[in-house]
């Protein structure tokens, strides 16, 4: 199995999520288990920080789906990623409040000063990844920036660099 | 019951009718709603409470966390009762002041009340604010105004009233007859008649039965479905108690988004309480009746606010939508197969007020006909227009919050009253309704009461609410493009019309926005969108052509601005503009400092010039002119 990519302690985390799966009860003659499968990623996300290949396949096994069933499912939603996330993820929220408000500059500017893009692998020192988000409903403060769940209102690229070294200054 | 005696007088402070700063028990209520978490309302509170009690004051005044007032431009919002007085932008050192001015000098904090932009006045009453005055908040009923973690104070404001009138005095036949008599027609977006939708589901005979909360609120821009799940997650508790019984469900679900969590917890913390109080589970109130309800999280798909796309997802699989029929009340359409009805999050916290206060009442607010057929029975609803609508206000508006007005109200009023209109001077352009399934309204729509009906006949639509206001610095084609943006990473893939369809349209409207398009384009353009709302499999890829068709049919001429002159006249495409220095500039430096690629040239107390061939547009030097002295030309 390629573990390269997964952090130490992986064993540790898929006890932690065996834990969670054994605790559901699954019976593998019970066509509705598949029901399960969507709550157990949302677990395994929230253990390993992302969804790996190895872990989809370990979820497959445990609850007697195909792999297929299992990718095709996480490659379907926006909210499941395939790829680690940096050590601080930046989310800047692209709905249409935000939008008019002048987010794509922020974004951009994001971007820019990190060199990285939006929803692809994290800067090269694991810190900071970025995201586009759809709306955290928090329209009033537009544009609206969340960096780890800590929200940020009015962004202005200005302020989107005040942010990163906020966070660089934190290592 | 327990909860129902201690429940009594809890809220007995919080009439808006009463202003009294004399008083000596006085509830302080703080937004504990997203947007005012965010901006340290937690630490207020703390402050509050802090004060409250080195002054001794605290078995007489209490701090409350209540759920969004919907005033979101304006937080963090603090309204102390039975006073009336409403504080906005409210920061944590202001807690010091607040107690000791107010509560304890009966001196309200003049400097945190409200300044009403359009009497350009502090106003001290919360009554006589504009943007509450016109607003008529029923499902929204309780968002402000009881703390949504304490069932007590949901009761002791006629809480699960609604679900004992049902119980102990309607047959089944009965609620859903009342619900068909209100009117109420689906709040999320398609407009369904909800009593027609309970009917059919109820005429089932099935031995398993669901109900299902559409919380997958994903039109981005609206957040009244967080705001109530988050201010009054009871009253969709409630309301889903009544339509299981009246279709006779066993079991309920809410497919929530993943990414509101602060509703999920309060969603979750509610359903434990009416479980511990005897309204969720076994032989609820001591009726043969039992019911209980699950969460279930989305993941992030647009798609799935539609039912049967919502349905699969909610079964483990990817939220593709199919066909219907089957419909989800139909054997074999629902979950798992069953029987399955669906509805709205704002369709069910209207419910318990339609229960409580009777068709006849809910039906004659709005401006909603209805139609019967020879024998007096009701056959459809004309416009299907009656009773209260939330909408999201956002944009370029002054007032950026959540509204609930009649149906039938102008968007004039909505706009200037209730919102206080455009920000920063600007000049209205156009108002978005129904996010990426909607269309725009003009300047000459302004006057056009907004239904279901009205909305459509305009070429838009109501949606789900979100109303993106819009001025003379937005221009049109790019936030078509925005949309088509959003539908084309939503589209499910599933059919072709909408999967290929909706990134052809994406393209062309890069080509146009980037000074790329022809004239011909554009009637391409509308062809497309026209057989992409005839073809498509669902309401998603539908609906997707709408902001192309809808300001396509506005906004000609900026299109050819577009494509004829190459100009953007917003002055938002930045491949259709350059920026420039005027004569007006006084050499000060700051749009130099400023430049994050170093594209401004120039020394103190000169003329300063930008380098067209490095400037990335990003509007750094605009922000900080002080001469406005940069251009886009």
């Amino acid at each position: 199995m390629c573990c390269n990519k997964m952090s130490e302690g992986a064993a540790a985390k898929f006890a932690e999520l065996d834990a969670f799966i054994d605790g559901l009860g699954i019976d593998r003659n019970d066509e509705r288990r598949r029901g399960r499968l969507i709550q157990v990623l949302h677990r395994a996300q929230a253990i390993f920080g992302y969804l790996p290949r190895e872990v989809q396949i370990h979820v497959a096994k445990k609850l007697y789906i195909a792999e297929a069933h299992v990718s095709g499912v996480v490659s379907f939603y926006n909210y499941f990623t395939t790829e680690p996330k940096g050590k601080y993820c930046i989310d800047v929220c692209m709905g249409t409040a935000c939008y008019v408000k002048g987010s794509e500059r922020v974004l951009q500017e994001f971007e820019r000063v990190l060199g990285i893009k939006a929803d692809t692998n994290p800067t090269e020192d694991g810190l900071f990844s970025i995201s586009a988000l759809r709306c955290v409903g928090a329209c009033g403060l537009a544009p609206v920036v969340m960096v780890n769940g800590k929200v940020y209102g009015k962004v202005t690229p200005a302020k989107a660099v005040e942010i990163i070294n906020e966070y660089k200054k934190l290592g | 019951m327990s909860a129902f005696n201690a429940a009594k007088g809890k809220v007995a402070l919080r009439s808006t009718d009463v202003h009294d700063i004399n008083s000596v028990k006085k509830d302080i209520l703080c937004c504990g709603g997203t947007g005012c978490h965010a901006s340290n309302a937690k630490e207020l509170m703390d402050n509050l409470r802090k004060y409250i009690k080195e002054n001794g004051l605290e078995n007489d005044v209490r701090v409350v966390q209540t759920g969004c007032f919907g005033f979101c431009a304006q937080g963090p919002i603090v309204k102390v009762m039975p006073d009336n007085v409403f504080y906005v932008q409210v920061t944590p050192d202001d807690a010091k002041e607040i107690v000791e001015s107010h509560i304890v000098g009966k001196q309200p904090v003049e400097r945190l009340l409200f300044m009403e932009p359009m009497l350009k006045a502090r106003v001290k009453d919360y009554a006589q604010m504009a943007f509450y005055a016109k607003q008529m908040r029923l499902s929204l009923r309780n968002c402000g105004l009881i703390d949504p973690e304490d069932i007590e104070e949901y009761i002791a404001n006629e809480g699960y009233q609604a679900l004992a009138k049902c119980l102990f005095s309607m047959t089944t036949d009965g609620v859903v007859q009342e619900v068909l008599n209100s009117g109420i027609c689906g709040r999320g977006g398609a407009g369904f008649p909800t009593g027609l939708k309970w009917k059919i589901a109820a005429g089932v005979k099935a031995e398993e039965k669901y109900i299902v909360c559409n919380a997958d609120e994903g039109d981005p821009g609206a957040f009244m479905d967080r705001s109530i799940m988050e201010g009054d997650p009871h009253s969709v508790i409630e309301a889903m108690a009544i339509g299981a019984y009246a279709i006779g469900a066993q079991r309920g679900l809410v497919y929530i988004r993943a990414e509101y969590p602060l509703a999920v917890n309060r969603l979750r913390f509610a359903i434990d309480q009416a479980r511990e109080a005897g309204l969720l589970g076994d032989n609820i109130m001591g009726t043969n009746f039992s019911f209980d309800i699950e969460i279930k999280l989305g993941a992030g798909a647009f798609v799935c606010g539609e039912e049967t796309a919502l349905i699969h997802s909610m079964e483990g699989q990817r939220g593709e939508p199919t066909t219907k029929p089957p419909f989800p009340a139909n054997i074999g359409g629902g979950y798992w197969g069953c029987s399955t009805n669906v509805n709205n999050v704002e369709t069910y916290a209207s419910i318990p007020v339609i229960i409580r206060k009777g068709a006849g009442w809910y039906s004659k607010i709005g401006n909603w006909q209805p139609e019967f057929d020879e024998n007096g029975n009701f056959k459809r609803t004309i416009s299907g227009n009656s009773g209260t609508k939330v909408f999201a206000l956002a944009g370029q508006i002054n007032n950026v919050g959540l509204v609930e007005v009649p149906m039938g109200t102008t968007l004039r009023e909505i706009i200037y009253d209730i919102g206080g209109g455009i920000s920063g001077g600007r000049e209205f352009k156009a108002v978005q309704t129904g996010g990426p399934s909607g269309g725009c309204i003009t300047k000459e729509n302004l006057d056009t009461p907004i239904d279901y009906g009205n909305l459509s006949k305009i070429g838009s639509m109501m949606g789900s609410g979100g109303m993106i206001v819009l001025s003379d610095k937005d221009c049109m084609p790019a936030m078509a493009k925005f949309y088509l943006d959003f539908t084309k990473d939503e589209s499910c893939g599933k059919c072709t019309p909408c999967r290929i369809g909706t990134r052809r349209m994406l393209e062309m409207l890069e080509k146009i926005c980037d000074g790329n398009g022809t004239v011909e384009m554009l009637d391409e353009l509308e062809s497309l969108a026209k057989t992409i709302t005839d073809t498509a499999l669902c309401g998603l890829g539908q609906t997707a052509p709408n902001p192309i068709l809808s300001t396509l049919r506005y906004f000609r001429d900026e299109y050819l601005a577009h494509v004829v002159d190459k100009k953007c006249p917003a002055g938002t495409c930045a491949k259709l503009y350059t920026l420039t220095i005027t004569e007006d500039c006084i050499g000060c430096t700051k749009c130099k400092r400023n430049c994050p690629v170093d594209a401004i040239k120039g020394e103190l107390k000169q003329l300063h010039t930008i380098d067209a061939a490095k400037c990335i547009k990003c509007g750094a030097c605009i922000d900080g002119c002080p001469k406005k002295a940069i251009v886009k030309k």
